[in-house]
């Protein structure tokens, strides 16, 4: 190695130092002290004094597949996910797909428009939906009795808190995947609209046999991007439901939040988090692997 | 030239999804300026009858909402400027430096970005309870001050620097910290602006973390005040909009200036390559 390599080399180091260091302790090192946390019983007298702390191996985790509490917030954001993430992306693609159409103007005044709700605070959009989805004065019930449609309680009927969750998070979040998606259908080549149009395909025809193939990586992309985001469920239901009514709202962090930072059992809440994060990483896995056999990405 | 019926359907539905997206934000800002109970009847009314200020009065007299919008706008600062230092130059020496182990770490960094931030969250607050960071500044800065995300994005732009130019540099003598500053900084203006806004953007709006480590009322960012504030005051309408426009404006108004950055960081980010 020449002097002037090792310099850079040495300077390599120095300048990526700051930015890992701060990583491994702040970041790396919690994650590995997570799983130690979860294989004990780390609760409010731990926190007095560690002598308190016991090892107990699987049994916090043994324990939440014994909780009804934990299998409902699991269904719950399962829930979540199954249901909104398919709306999220398709409301997404839709609204990207209008905007790339030609006969679209003001693009850019469109875009800004649909991409406004992502930049906002959720807990202040959440507030302002709640009195959106209010029983007896919000606008929503008050639309869909212009259309015969009787009061929904939204937020206090354990079939409609999850569904207006939903709904809330569609609004919240279609603009993002629809930028994504909106540079995807950019790059898609002219000459294949060309060719298809020469062949006499219609505009739904150009759609699934041109437009769908090409954007299937990108859709991918975000439906996993999505994914991970809508497991991480927790300001809605903090917000707007505190978990109810009857439960239907208490989301996997919800409950790990509870556990936690509520009630301490923070070894309990540790092994709640490494159960979300396996099963993020498995279902993420399958996916790619289900693509991948049908050739997508 | 008529409109041909495929081009009204298209815009038409543009404008209905682009009204979608807006009228809770304008119904916001317009129920912020009703007078108290004005909007708790049926049919919901949409413009104030009485315009008023008396929300905004109310909060930042009585519930201290300046406190808490200095809280936020102190933190997403401080955030945003240690963010800047530390990702940028990270990010510049995996693309442009070569040392040891560079392609190894780097993996390992990515790696890392399928962990949820929330795994980290239980023994981050004991570790900061030990150095009695709990309930501080410091405590809801940590998680924000380096980031993969940050690195990468500054990588992937910093890869464009023709590597002669650093070259020709240091055959002039100029040391690695000059040709950082004097050089590449300059280049990765555009990138530096991507990230700064995203910073304060997210550190901004984030709830969790800061819900987890601020105990004293003092302390809240914006987030975390509405959020105690919308339970204390789950009637007052009129106040609780008046919180969420002095929430959302902010950040909304600084997006719509910084839009073209913001998107850019946005592709850059998940379309790979």
């Amino acid at each position: 190695m020449t002097a002037r390599a090792l310099g850079t080399s040495t300077a390599g180091w120095l300048f990526v130092a700051p930015a890992v260091s701060v990583i491994g302790v702040f970041f790396a090192v919690p994650v590995f002290l997570a799983l130690a946390l979860s294989f004990t019983d780390f609760d409010i007298y731990a926190l007095a004094s560690l002598k308190n702390l016991r090892f107990v191996g699987l049994g916090n985790y043994l324990l939440l597949l014994r909780t009804p509490l934990f299998w409902r917030a699991l269904g719950n954001t399962l829930y979540f996910v199954i249901v909104g993430v398919p709306l999220s992306v398709g409301a997404s693609l839709g609204a990207a797909l209008l905007l790339n159409a030609k006969a679209a103007r003001w693009k850019p005044v469109f875009r800004t428009a649909m991409f406004a709700p992502v930049v906002t605070s959720l807990v202040a959009v959440a507030v302002i939906w709640r009195y959106l989805l209010h029983a007896k004065y919000g606008l929503i019930n008050y639309a869909l009795s212009g259309i015969g449609v009787r009061p929904i309680d939204w937020l206090g009927d354990p079939h409609w808190a999850m569904p207006a969750i939903i709904l809330f998070a569609v609004w919240k979040n279609f603009g993002y995947n629809m930028v994504i998606l909106l540079a995807g259908l950019q790059t898609i080549p002219e000459d294949l609209y060309e060719a298809a149009r020469i062949d006499g395909a219609s505009t739904f025809q150009q759609l699934r046999h041109v437009t769908m193939p090409s954007l299937g990586p990108v859709i991918l992309l975000v439906t996993i991007l999505t994914m991970a985001g809508y497991f991480q469920l927790f300001a809605e239901p903090y917000v707007m439901t505190q978990g109810g009514p009857l439960q239907s709202t208490v989301s996997v962090l919800y409950f790990m939040y509870e556990q936690g930072f509520k009630f301490w059992n923070l070894g309990v809440a540790s092994a709640v988090a490494f159960m979300l994060f396996l099963l993020m990483f498995a279902i993420t896995m399958a996916q790619l692997l289900l693509s991948r056999r049908q050739g997508v990405a | 030239m008529r409109p041909n019926p495929q081009s009204v359907i298209v815009n038409g539905l543009l404008v209905v999804a682009a009204g979608l997206a807006l009228f809770p934000l304008l119904w916001m800002v317009s129920v912020s300026f009703m007078t108290p109970g004005e909007s708790n009847v049926f049919p919901p009314p949409l413009l104030p009858r009485h315009f008023t200020l008396g929300n905004f009065a109310e909060l930042f007299r009585r519930q201290g909402m300046a406190r808490f919008f200095l809280n936020s706008l102190g933190l997403a600062t401080a955030a945003t400027l240690l963010a800047l230092t530390f990702n940028v130059m990270a990010g510049y020496a995996f693309a442009k430096l070569a040392f040891v182990g560079r392609e190894r770490l780097f993996q390992v960094l990515l790696a890392a970005l399928v962990i949820p931030g929330q795994v980290a969250m239980m023994p981050l607050f004991l570790m900061l309870k030990t150095m009695g960071l709990v309930n501080s500044y410091i405590g809801v800065l940590i998680p924000s001050v380096a980031g993969v995300f940050g690195i990468f994005l500054v990588r992937q732009y910093a890869q464009s620097i023709p590597s002669e130019m650093l070259e020709a540099a240091r055959v002039d003598g100029a040391g690695e910290w000059r040709i950082f500053t004097a050089i590449v900084l300059p280049v990765l203006r555009p990138i530096l602006v991507t990230l700064a806004t995203f910073t304060f953007l997210a550190t901004w709006n984030d709830f969790m973390w800061p819900l987890i480590v601020l105990t004293d009322n003092s302390l809240y960012t914006l987030p975390v005040a509405l959020a105690s504030l919308s339970r204390e005051h789950v009637q007052d309408n009129e106040l609780m909009m008046a919180g969420s426009v002095v929430t959302i404006l902010p950040v909304l108004a600084l997006f719509i200036a910084l839009q073209r950055y913001y998107i850019r960081g946005l592709l850059a980010g998940s379309v790979k390559g």
